[in-house]
This record gives C-alpha cells, sequence and structure tokens, in this order.
C-alpha cells in the first residue's frame, strides 16, 4: 500500500512518523511524507524536514518528503484523494495536562472529509 | 494546550470553600472534602467502578493500573482535588490540574448512581471555592460539543464559550 504521512511542526506529528515506519517497514509498504506548514507550530517546515530526515536515516528507510501549501487538513486530504493513497496517516491528537485527548483541526477535517482510509496515531 | 483564547475580564463571584455539606436532590447528605496528599483508595474504587460510556475524551482511563497512574498524576502536580462523599463512598471528584500560564484545567466526574441530583455543580462550585482560597486565578475546561448537559451546568456556574474549533467547546472562567 501506499501510505501518505502529514505532519506539521509538532511532538505529536514526530511520535506518527515513528509509528508510520514501523508499519510500513513491517508491511512492506511505501511511504511519503507531507509536511505542511502552519505558523503556530513550534518547527518550520524546514526544520521539520530535517527531523523527518534524521529519523528516516536513523531508520535506514527511504521515503519521499514533500511539502505542502495551504489549508493543511484540506491540503493532505486533496493531496491523499487525487494522487491514489491508500491510508492518511496523522498524529491523533495531544493531551491536555488532566489527560483528556484533544483533536487537532487537521485531524478533525480529515476524519470528517477524506474518502480516503485515515489512521489517528495515539 | 493552554486556551489561545481570553478568558473573561471580571472576576467571577465568591464561591464556597470546602469543608461543606449538603443535601442533595435525593434528600442525600453529602460532604465535599478537600484532598491533596495522597490518592485515596476509595478514590481509585470509584473510577474502577466507573461506566466507560460516561468518559470524556478518553479521561477517566480503564483498568486499574492506568486509573492509579493517572490519579497520581492528578494529585502530585500542585492541583487541587475536592471529592463527594456520601458516607465513606466517594461519589464524585472534582479536580484542577496546573497548566503552564498560571491557569488551571478543570474536570468533575460524578458516579452514575449519583448524577442529576446537583452533586456536579456542588462539586464544581466547591473546587472554584478551594482554588480562590488558593489564589487561583484562570480556569478552563474543555467538553464535547454534543454534551449539551454538561455544557449546561459550566455555563449556569458562570465559564463563557471561549473557543470550538474542534469536537470539543473550550471554556474559561476568571477567578480573581
Amino acid at each position: 500500500m501506499d501510505v501518505l504521512l502529514g505532519v506539521g511542526g509538532s511532538d505529536d506529528s514526530l511520535r506518527a512518523l515513528d509509528w508510520a515506519l514501523r508499519r510500513v517497514r513491517s508491511a512492506g509498504d511505501s511511504l511519503t511524507v507531507a509536511v505542511v506548514s502552519n505558523p503556530e507550530s513550534e518547527r518550520s517546515p524546514e526544520e521539520m524536514e530535517e527531523a523527518v530526515r534524521e529519523r528516516l536515516d536513523e531508520a535506514d528507510f527511504e521515503a519521499e518528503i514533500r511539502h505542502v501549501k495551504g489549508n493543511p487538513g484540506s491540503a493532505l486530504v486533496r493531496l491523499a484523494e487525487e494522487e491514489g493513497f491508500d491510508e492518511l496517516v496523522l498524529g491523533g491528537g495531544e493531551e491536555s495536562p488532566m489527560g483528556k485527548i484533544r483533536m487537532g483541526n487537521v485531524s478533525e477535517y480529515a476524519l470528517l472529509n477524506s474518502h480516503v482510509t485515515v489512521t489517528l496515531v495515539r | 494546550m493552554s486556551p489561545g483564547p481570553t478568558y473573561p475580564e471580571e472576576p467571577a463571584d465568591p464561591f464556597p470553600a470546602p469543608p461543606r455539606t449538603v443535601e442533595d436532590g435525593k434528600d442525600r447528605e453529602i460532604r465535599f472534602v478537600a484532598l491533596d496528599e495522597e490518592v485515596p483508595e476509595r478514590l481509585v474504587e470509584m473510577y474502577v467502578a466507573f461506566d466507560p460510556a460516561d468518559r470524556a475524551q478518553g479521561v477517566p482511563p480503564t483498568g486499574e493500573g492506568a486509573i492509579r497512574e493517572w490519579l497520581s498524576g492528578l494529585f502530585a502536580g500542585g492541583g487541587y482535588n475536592i471529592v463527594a462523599k456520601h458516607g465513606e463512598r466517594i461519589v464524585g471528584h472534582a479536580t484542577l490540574v496546573p497548566d503552564t500560564d498560571e491557569a488551571y484545567e478543570l474536570a468533575i466526574f460524578v458516579v452514575q448512581g449519583y448524577q442529576g441530583a446537583g452533586i456536579g455543580t456542588e462539586l464544581i462550585h466547591t473546587l472554584l471555592g478551594y482554588g480562590q482560597e488558593e489564589g487561583v486565578k484562570k480556569v478552563w475546561l474543555t467538553v464535547e460539543r454534543w454534551n449539551h448537559a454538561a455544557k449546561h451546568l459550566y455555563e449556569k456556574v458562570g465559564f463563557h464559550e471561549s473557543g470550538t474549533e474542534a469536537f470539543e467547546v473550550e471554556m474559561t472562567i476568571r477567578l480573581r
């Protein structure tokens, strides 16, 4: 299967990357990482690409890294649908100080709009 | 995870501080006390028996181990806890968990047989009174968008909606 992983600039995204890497390796799937730009996030898209590349190198796994412009949720869903990906993987929500799961806008948009199967990593 | 949105400018009126005893809507004497040192075994029991249908956004966790771990975080981190007791049994729990930016996150849980009798409202009042005593200024919470009963309760207490971007509604109150 062709798996598309969407990453923003948060630790949540890196956790999703680790999870996706384990999955695609054991299943023999291909992985494409789409870096979205979110002005509010901790890392810039360039810093994020570097962090992703580092992890891919560590895992000795080849994956295409792409940058996606515009609204992160709609851009990711469009990319997944238009290019025929089988699965869209996203960070599935951070936890509040007391441990409540809080779903971000991107995950919510993808869940409600994507015709491609969505996996949220917890 | 602190709310980006704003808090009301005016602080809320004083809330009653613990300990206090209130008769609930079913004529039961319920005692509200502050508990901040150790996790009481009775509270673990309450959450072990808690109906998963009443979970909100993944809390409380299920399974005794996860419940103990979650509770120890609520008690060790400099937060504030109020329990509602009927006799020796703990039938409700309200907590303020410190966040960054001097704000605290609030949540309440009432066991199934004691819901709908005003205990939740009294739990929040007492917790906010306790917070006021301890110098807490800002409190926020999230509630699932479709949970109208809970939203209504929080509004009645004095919370205002501050954001509705995701599946949950964010609400805030200023205590001081």
